[in-house]
Order: structure tokens, then C-alpha cells, then sequence
């Protein structure tokens, strides 16, 4: 933890004990409009040619620090949201340096300390910077060896390294520490490494116990909310009670006289109050809202007809695929209309951060995705030098994407602002994260194929309307707090992410070989929800709406599903993950027929070039409730070389039971002022009596490959497979999300 | 002045009896595993024992607890000497964000204290009030049938 007040004015170098560390304090403003594709707030590839982040950061000791007394710090600008991304970033850094895991020390987003790499966001944590600590690792080993060569007199050919340390054929060893002197590492990466063989792997590929866990689990300092510093306040927001809702009447007087208050803040429509305790704060909170009148207006759409509400508004149109033939001889065509409801992330922690305004530099603590972007736009908002705010990741509640977490950094310096010199900790209240975050936009898609004599696809036309998937930091005004200012930034117009990776579009192109195909994306300005990026953006409704839909046209050939998409797969990996699913499964040993039972097989390929999964399922549905429940999954799941084969696992069980969640349950509610699903009676999600009686993950690992992003390459297949499932079990094909026991009993029941 | 006995130690806690224990726990106490999941007992993040019996911290003020015993995960164990609830859910990694867990190990522990054969239909819906969002279920169960086994050992009892 730093005192703030070091903070360089110019990218800089500090030596110490004969160690380097580069400082990032000033190279990322301003970055927050030149995102990488798909990966939006990342910066500027200042180095193209090299792999990952080193693009970005080329230097080999702004990734990894050795010290002189032999201490090994590794460095990534991503951040840990409950991926496990530390723990496989350890086990690359250490496989490649030839190091014990538990001997090395790693630091996270920290606008101060580590390089800039945009969002944790994407599935792209481990392409960026598990790429970017492979081939720096690499590098650095080489370095240490040239080192020894230089020292010992002896050929770098016949030295080995081993538990840190250069070890010569005589036995000589010589300590990483004392090969680092001056400034060795400072130097740019290289385009090519010497990477370890993968046979000769020793971490990598090998499952590794979670680093974040054991504290996780005893009750250490985990998480943000955990940070409890020396004369900290405590904080709460009051929000207005409707989006555009302004404060038309506050008498504050009585709330400063309550026990423990220290200020009421007010500026515009932006309420807080500070107070000594926690619960003092939520005392006054609640005081403070009872006393705030508000001008409200009806602004809302009318919720029971989102899908037409959506295509009526004014589209952008954008061509993803346009390899149209001319009509060729078809003899049955298809047409259906898929749909998707607001959805919410749904963090079980609400958004938490803490900031501290001292010496005229703010420090924030806080668990946004992106330290740099956040701190751009927090600096803009409190029109102070990016210089003079620092961000520093630290634990929440799991994301899944743009929740509260930029929002509330933003509410905490504010505050901190309004009370110099004491940290102030701001805790959003579950009813605020429910009603205030950015939810994953509702989307349409329609789909019309036409087959030929044997049943293949000959034709596709598919076109998907969808507001942004990213409205993240960005200028100050994508901060909820900043556009409630009396003197508000504006929210910035949204922009489309391009493909291949794609916001509303994601996955919209079908990985199958069709002779012909067109992909539409009406993208839609105009947000009448505050929307922004949710895990595997608009791929959980494309893949959902492609996977049901094959599964009807393979229905229409009268073929079996899994024997269908392979007809229409070329690329051997992503056959691969489907024959072992459907292996692993017992797909064609399936029992059919049993009343209330269904089977349902889903694929993609995440963004076309990210993991693949391949997933097969079984659902039962009761028929007197509609009530549908996942009752066993099998994935497999190919995500190139694969780092820590249970976090992998960990990963793709998590996005089937919780895109089995979304995908069964959930849809944001709404009157035409407020949205009115704000806690999780309103907005009830999986629990215990629906969870699946068992779920199983293959890895497919490709020792040597690529590493793949695997985090979000479930929800889309969890998805579609489910759908299909009912479908198999009800005899009934549910196209709009989400497949409730109302919509299922509805169509189905007694 | 509230007295307050948690993880088998007295606390004198000087606060407005009608505080939450979860504010207590977290502010004057500061111990960490306790979670603010949404303030209303929905979600199961803050879930402490009283007397073994789970309860929702968020919701139940200090004024109702005197003379009762508390016990939050850092009753369980330490990161050093972590206890079996606690271990179990290492060993299967039972844990994605984690921010839900200490809640699931404390409503777990108060199945397992009273029913340590409790069968699988009988945990999953003991745990039905916990809420998890990163999707870690099938682990929890896992940990917890673990943990399980690791209790009946230690009671002597049979192992199945």
C-alpha cells in the first residue's frame, strides 16, 4: 500500500537495492477511447510485433522485478474478479523462469505500479497477459543465463536453471538475485522467445490450489469492503429514485444532527452522507432519502413489449457477413424470432470502494475491471491531473462484467473530496446495485435458413438488434455519479464494438459452413435502460438463438443434433470438443422418451477465436408448475494450452449453472419511472433446490497452443443447450428468454 | 452497553442496541468473513451462528444477543490451521469470487454440528437461503459432503 504521495510526473525509474520498477503513474490517460478491438480501454500497441500486453508495455521489468537479495515480484495489469487469473499467471511466470509459485510475489492493477492493460474483460486475461508473462519470463531466463554465461565463463548452451537459480555443469549456482545487478532487465522484449518445451512443464497444465482461496476462507482481508484503514468514514449514496429523477427539495438540517454524521453532501442530484459508522450511514441514508423530494418522469418503455419496442428504434445497420450466392435449389425453408430481456450481473457483494483525497492526491481503492480507464475518467470528473489520482484493484463480489464497481470508485472520491485527509469507505446497498447497474442489454434476433433435399443449410440470413454491450469508462460522464452532478458530464453517445470480436453482433456469425450467409446487426443508439458490457456480451443471445435454431433445422432434416452440427463443422478443433462431449455425455445412448425428460447439445466457439465448448445436457420439466431444471451437464471445452486445468473447470461450471440461471429465471422489471426488480425477491435467481445433480468438465488440452480465454465461452452453449433440452422434453420450442415456469406451464401445463 | 460473546470471547460492544450484529461483527470487531449481501436475510452472505443455529447477521440486531454464543468462520480456524468446514472447501476449491462462501461454510457447519450423516437431499436444502452468483454450487456441495466426512471421522462414527 502506498502513502500516494509518490507519484512521478513523467514515466520514470526508480532503482532500489539493485531492483528496478517502472512506474506507470502518468502513461495511461487519455487511453480510454483507443481500446484494442474487443478489449475497449486498452492502449495503444506501441510495440505491435511482440505478443500480448508487451504490445503495450514492452519492457521486461515492468512484468517482472528481481531483487538483489533474490525476491521475485511479477506484475500484470489485469485483475483478479474470482477467475482465478493470479494463480495462472503465477504458473506461467513461474514455468517459464524456473521458479517455485510460492516463491514469487505478484502484483495487480495498480495504476501506479503495474503495466497498463485495459479491462480484465473479454476472456482476454490470460491471451493479453499470460501471453505477455510467458514470453517476458521466457526472456528474462535468458537473460539470467547469458548473465551466469558472462560470470562463470561457461557456455549459456550447457547451463541449466532450476529453483531460481543458473546452474553449471560443475555445480556452480548463481542466484537470480546476483545475476540481475544494474539494469538488466530494463530492456525491451524481444518479437520471438525461448520457450520450455511443454513436455518439460512442471506447473503449467498442472492443476495449482487458487493463491486468493485460503484467505477467502478464514476470514482474512479478501475483499475491498475488507479494508478497514486508520480514521476510515463510512459512506452511503442516496440515488435518485428514477433514471433523469432530479432533487427538487432537501432539507439536510435534521440529518446532521443524527448520531455519528459528519457531513451530508449534496451536489445536484448526487446525495450522500458521511458518517463515523457503518451503520450510522445506513441510519442516514435512509433519513436522507425520506427527506430528498423528486421530480420524476415516465421514461421507461412499456416492458411487456420490449422485442417491438427494440425494433422500432431508430438502427444503425451494420454488415457482419455478406457471402450471399444466389438462390440455391431448397426445398424447406425456416424462419424464428429469439429474444432476451434486460439481465442483470447480480454480484452478491454490492459495489464497494474506498478513497482517500491527501496531499492533494486521490487513492482509490476499488474493484473496477479497468484501474487505468477508471482513473481517466475519475480524474475528468474531478478535473485533477490523472498524475495526482491513483487506482488500485482490490477484490469485490464476482462481476460478470460491468456492474457498480467504476460507479461507486467514482461516489468514494467524490467524497473523499468532500472530506480531505480520511479515507471514507462507500458501501452501495443491494437495492442500489439491483436498480442502478448496467444490465446486459435486451436483444432480438431473427434467423431464416433454407435446406436443401438432404436437409443441409444452403441458405442463412440472420440479423440481431442491440443497443451497445460497452458503456464502460470512457469519458467521466459514463460515471453514474458524474451525470448527477449539478454540473453533470454528459453520458457519451454509444459505439458499437467492432468485430471480429463484437458487442450486440458477438458470435453472430456461425461457425458452420454455409454455401450461403448474411449477418445484419441493427445496432441501436438510443439506451432507454442503462446497458452496458455483460459476461460473453451479445454471444449468450446469438449462440442461444444459432444453437436453437440448428437444433430446429436439424429437427426439419430429420437428423440428429450432434450428427447435424458436425456435417456442417469444419474446423478439426471444434469437432473435437463436440464428438468428446457428446462421448463424454453418452449422447447416443441418450434414453428417449421419458416423460418430462429432455436432452439438449449446444456449441460455439467463443467470439469465433477464443476457447471452444461443446455442451450436452438433460433437463427435466414438471408439467403441473412449467418449472424447468438442469439436471446434468458435460462439457468439453478446448482452450488451447491450458494453464490450470480446475480453474478451467471451475470457470465452465460456473458460466453453465449460471447461464442456466439467467437463461431459466431472469429478466429485469420495470414501470414506466422505476425499474422495480431491486432485490432478489424481484429478481430471484438459481438456488440450492435447482442445482444440477451433476456437471462435468473435459479439458481438451493443446500443450504448446495459444492460450485461449475460457471465462465466458460457456453461458452461450449452457444456454442454447438447455433451450434445446426443453424443447426435447416438452415437444415445445421456447424462444424468449428467459424459459420461465410461466411461459413453460403456459404452453404446456395442466 | 451490550455484551457480546463471539468465537468464545466476551466483546463489550457500545453501540445503538438496535445495530445489525453484521455491522458489529465487521465494524467493532473487525473480523472480515461475515458478508453485506443485500441487508434484508435474502442472500445468506452474512449468515453467523447463534448457538449453532444459523441466523442473518444483517437482521438481527445486538439488542437480542446477550447471553448467546456467536460463531463466525474465524471461529472455524485459522489461515494456518484451517478447521474441516474450511479445508474442505480448499481442497475441492470451492470457491470462485468467494465473497458468498463464508455464509455457505457457516450454514454447512450448522447442519453438519447437528447431522454430520445429513444426506444430499438434506444439505441442498439446508443451503437453499444462500445465494451464490458465481455459479461454484456443485463445489460447495462437494466441499461440504467432504467436510462432512472429515466430521464423522473425528467423531469416531462410521465414514460412509
Amino acid at each position: 500500500m502506498s502513502d500516494g504521495a509518490v507519484i512521478l510526473s513523467r514515466r520514470s525509474v526508480l532503482t532500489g537495492s539493485g531492483a528496478l520498477i517502472v512506474s506507470f503513474a502518468s502513461s495511461a490517460h487519455a487511453f480510454a477511447q483507443q481500446g484494442a478491438p474487443g478489449n475497449p480501454g486498452s492502449p495503444p500497441e506501441a510495440s505491435p510485433a511482440l505478443p500480448g500486453s508487451l504490445k503495450g508495455s514492452p519492457y521486461l521489468d515492468s512484468w517482472i522485478r528481481i531483487d538483489a537479495d533474490g525476491a521475485i515480484t511479477v506484475f500484470t495489469g489485469k485483475a483478479e474478479l474470482g477467475q482465478g487469473i493470479k494463480t495462472a499467471l503465477l504458473q506461467v511466470a513461474a514455468e517459464q523462469l524456473d521458479v517455485e509459485l510460492t516463491a514469487l510475489k505478484l502484483v495487480t492493477a495498480d495504476t501506479e505500479r503495474t503495466p497498463n492493460e485495459g479491462y480484465t474483460a473479454g476472456s482476454h486475461s490470460m491471451q493479453d497477459s499470460g501471453t505477455a508473462l510467458l514470453n517476458a519470463a521466457a526472456q528474462v531466463r535468458q537473460l539470467l543465463i547469458a548473465a551466469a554465461a558472462q560470470r562463470s565463463g561457461v557456455p549459456a548452451d550447457q547451463l541449466k536453471t532450476d529453483h531460481a537459480s543458473v546452474i553449471a555443469p560443475d555445480g556452480r549456482r548463481f542466484g537470480y538475485g546476483e545475476l540481475v545487478g544494474d539494469e538488466l532487465l530494463h530492456v525491451m522484449a524481444a518479437p520471438q522467445s525461448v520457450l520450455k518445451d511443454p513436455a518439460e512443464f512442471k506447473v503449467m497444465g498442472r492443476s495449482v490450489p487458487r493463491v486468493d482461496i485460503p484467505a477467502k476462507v478464514t476470514g482474512g482481508a479478501a475483499y475491498v469492503q475488507d479494508l478497514r484503514l486508520p480514521g476510515m468514514a463510512h459512506a452511503r449514496i442516496v440515488r435518485p429514485p428514477s433514471y433523469g429523477a432530479h432533487c427538487v427539495s432537501l432539507d439536510a438540517g435534521p440529518i446532521e444532527a443524527m448520531p455519528g454524521v459528519i457531513k451530508v453532501v449534496r451536489d445536484g442530484d448526487f446525495l450522500a452522507v458521511i458518517t463515523e459508522r457503518e451503520f450510522e450511514a445506513i441510519e442516514a441514508m435512509r433519513a436522507l432519502a425520506a427527506a430528498a423530494r423528486w421530480h420524476e418522469s415516465a421514461r421507461l418503455p412499456n416492458a411487456a413489449e420490449l422485442p417491438a419496442m427494440l425494433m422500432s428504434l431508430p438502427a444503425k445497420d451494420i454488415t457482419v457477413l455478406d457471402q450471399r450466392q444466389a438462390p440455391a435449389d431448397s426445398t424447406k425453408t425456416h424462419a424464428a424470432t429469439y429474444t432476451r430481456p434486460y439481465q442483470s450481473h447480480g454480484s452478491i457483494g454490492p459495489s464497494c470502494a474506498v478513497a482517500e483525497f491527501k496531499d492533494g492526491v486521490m487513492t482509490i481503492w476499488t474493484h473496477t475491471q479497468g484501474v487505468y480507464p477508471d482513473r481517466a475518467a475519475i480524474a475528468e470528473m474531478l478535473r485533477m491531473p490523472p498524475e495526482r489520482v491513483r487506482c488500485i484493484h482490490t477484490e469485490g463480489s464476482g462481476c460478470y462484467g460491468h456492474n457498480g464497481a467504476d460507479d461507486a470508485a467514482a461516489d468514494a472520491a467524490l467524497l473523499a473530496l468532500a472530506l480531505p485527509e480520511r479515507p471514507v469507505r462507500v458501501q452501495w446497498t443491494r437495492e442500489q446495485e439491483h436498480a442502478w447497474e448496467p444490465y446486459g442489454p435486451a436483444m432480438v434476433v431473427k434467423v431464416n435458413a433454407s435446406l436443401d433435399r438432404a436437409g443441409n443449410v444452403v441458405d442463412w440470413d440472420y440479423a440481431v438488434w442491440s443497443n451497445t454491450h460497452s458503456m464502460r469508462p470512457g469519458p467521466a460522464g459514463s460515471l453514474l455519479a458524474a451525470r448527477h452532478l449539478a454540473e453533470p458530464f454528459p453520458e457519451p453517445a454509444p459505439k458499437p464494438i467492432p468485430m471480429p470480436e463484437g458487442g450486440g453482433d458477438r458470435n453472430s456469425i456461425p461457425l458452420y459452413k454455409f454455401p450461403s450467409a448474411r449477418v445484419i446487426h441493427h445496432f441501436l443508439p438510443t439506451m432507454p435502460v442503462r446497458v452496458s458490457a455483460m459476461r460473453a456480451l451479445g454471444a449468450y443471445v446469438n449462440v442461444f438463438s444459432i444453437e436453437s435454431f440448428v437444433d430446429e433445422l436439424a429437427a426439419l432434416a430429420g437428423a440428429d443434433p450432434v450428427e447435424y452440427r458436425l456435417r456442417h463443422l469444419a474446423d478439426p478443433r471444434a469437432r473435437d470438443a463436440v464428438a468428446t462431449a457428446a462421448e463424454r455425455f453418452g449422447w447416443s445412448k441418450r434414453p428417449r422418451g421419458a416423460p418430462g425428460r429432455g436432452f439438449g447439445f449446444a456449441f460455439a466457439r467463443y467470439k469465433n477465436l477464443a476457447a471452444y465448448c461443446a455442451l450436452a445436457c438433460e433437463v427435466e420439466v414438471e408439467r403441473e408448475t412449467g418449472r424447468a431444471r438442469l439436471v446434468r451437464a458435460v462439457a468439453a471445452v478446448d482452450s488451447g494450452q491450458a494453464v490450470n486445468p480446475n480453474g478451467i473447470s471451475n470457470q465452465i461450471e460456473g458460466a453453465i449453472l449460471q447461464a442456466a440461471s439467467w437463461t431459466l429465471y431472469e429478466s429485469v422489471t420495470f414501470d414506466d419511472r422505476r425499474i422495480t426488480s431491486v432485490d432478489w425477491s424481484t429478481y430471484p435467481i438459481l438456488r440450492f433446490s435447482a442445482v444440477p445433480d451433476e456437471v462435468e468438465v473435459h479439458i481438451i488440452n493443446r500443450p504448446g497452443a495459444p492460450f485461449l480465454g475460457s471465462g465466458e465461452a460457456g453461458q452461450g452453449p449452457a444456454a442454447a443447450a438447455i433451450a434445446n433440452a426443453v424443447a426435447d422434453a416438452t415437444g415445445h420450442r421456447f424462444r424468449d428468454l428467459p424459459l420461465s415456469r410461466e411461459r413453460i406451464k403456459a404452453a404446456i401445463g395442466l | 452497553m451490550t455484551t457480546l460473546s463471539v468465537n468464545g470471547r466476551k466483546h463489550e460492544i457500545n453501540v445503538d442496541p438496535r445495530t445489525p450484529l453484521l455491522y458489529v461483527l465487521r465494524g467493532e470487531l473487525a473480523l472480515n468473513a461475515a458478508k453485506y449481501g443485500c441487508g434484508l436475510g435474502q442472500c445468506g452472505a452474512c449468515t453467523v451462528l447463534l448457538d449453532g443455529e444459523p441466523i442473518f447477521s444483517c437482521v438481527t440486531p445486538i439488542a437480542l444477543l446477550e447471553g448467546k454464543e456467536i460463531t463466525t468462520v474465524e471461529g472455524l480456524g485459522t489461515i494456518d490451521n484451517p478447521g474441516p468446514m474450511q479445508q474442505a472447501f480448499i481442497d475441492e476449491q470451492a470457491a470462485q469470487c468467494g465473497y458468498c462462501i463464508a455464509g455457505m461454510m457457516m450454514r454447512a457447519q450448522a447442519l453438519l454440528q447437528k447431522n454430520p450423516h445429513a444426506s444430499e437431499a438434506e444439505i441442498r436444502d439446508y443451503l437453499e437461503p444462500n445465494l451464490c452468483r458465481c455459479g461454484t454450487h456443485m463445489r460447495i456441495l462437494r466441499a461440504v459432503r467432504r467436510a462432512a466426512r472429515v466430521m464423522r471421522t473425528a467423531q469416531g462414527g462410521d465414514t460412509r
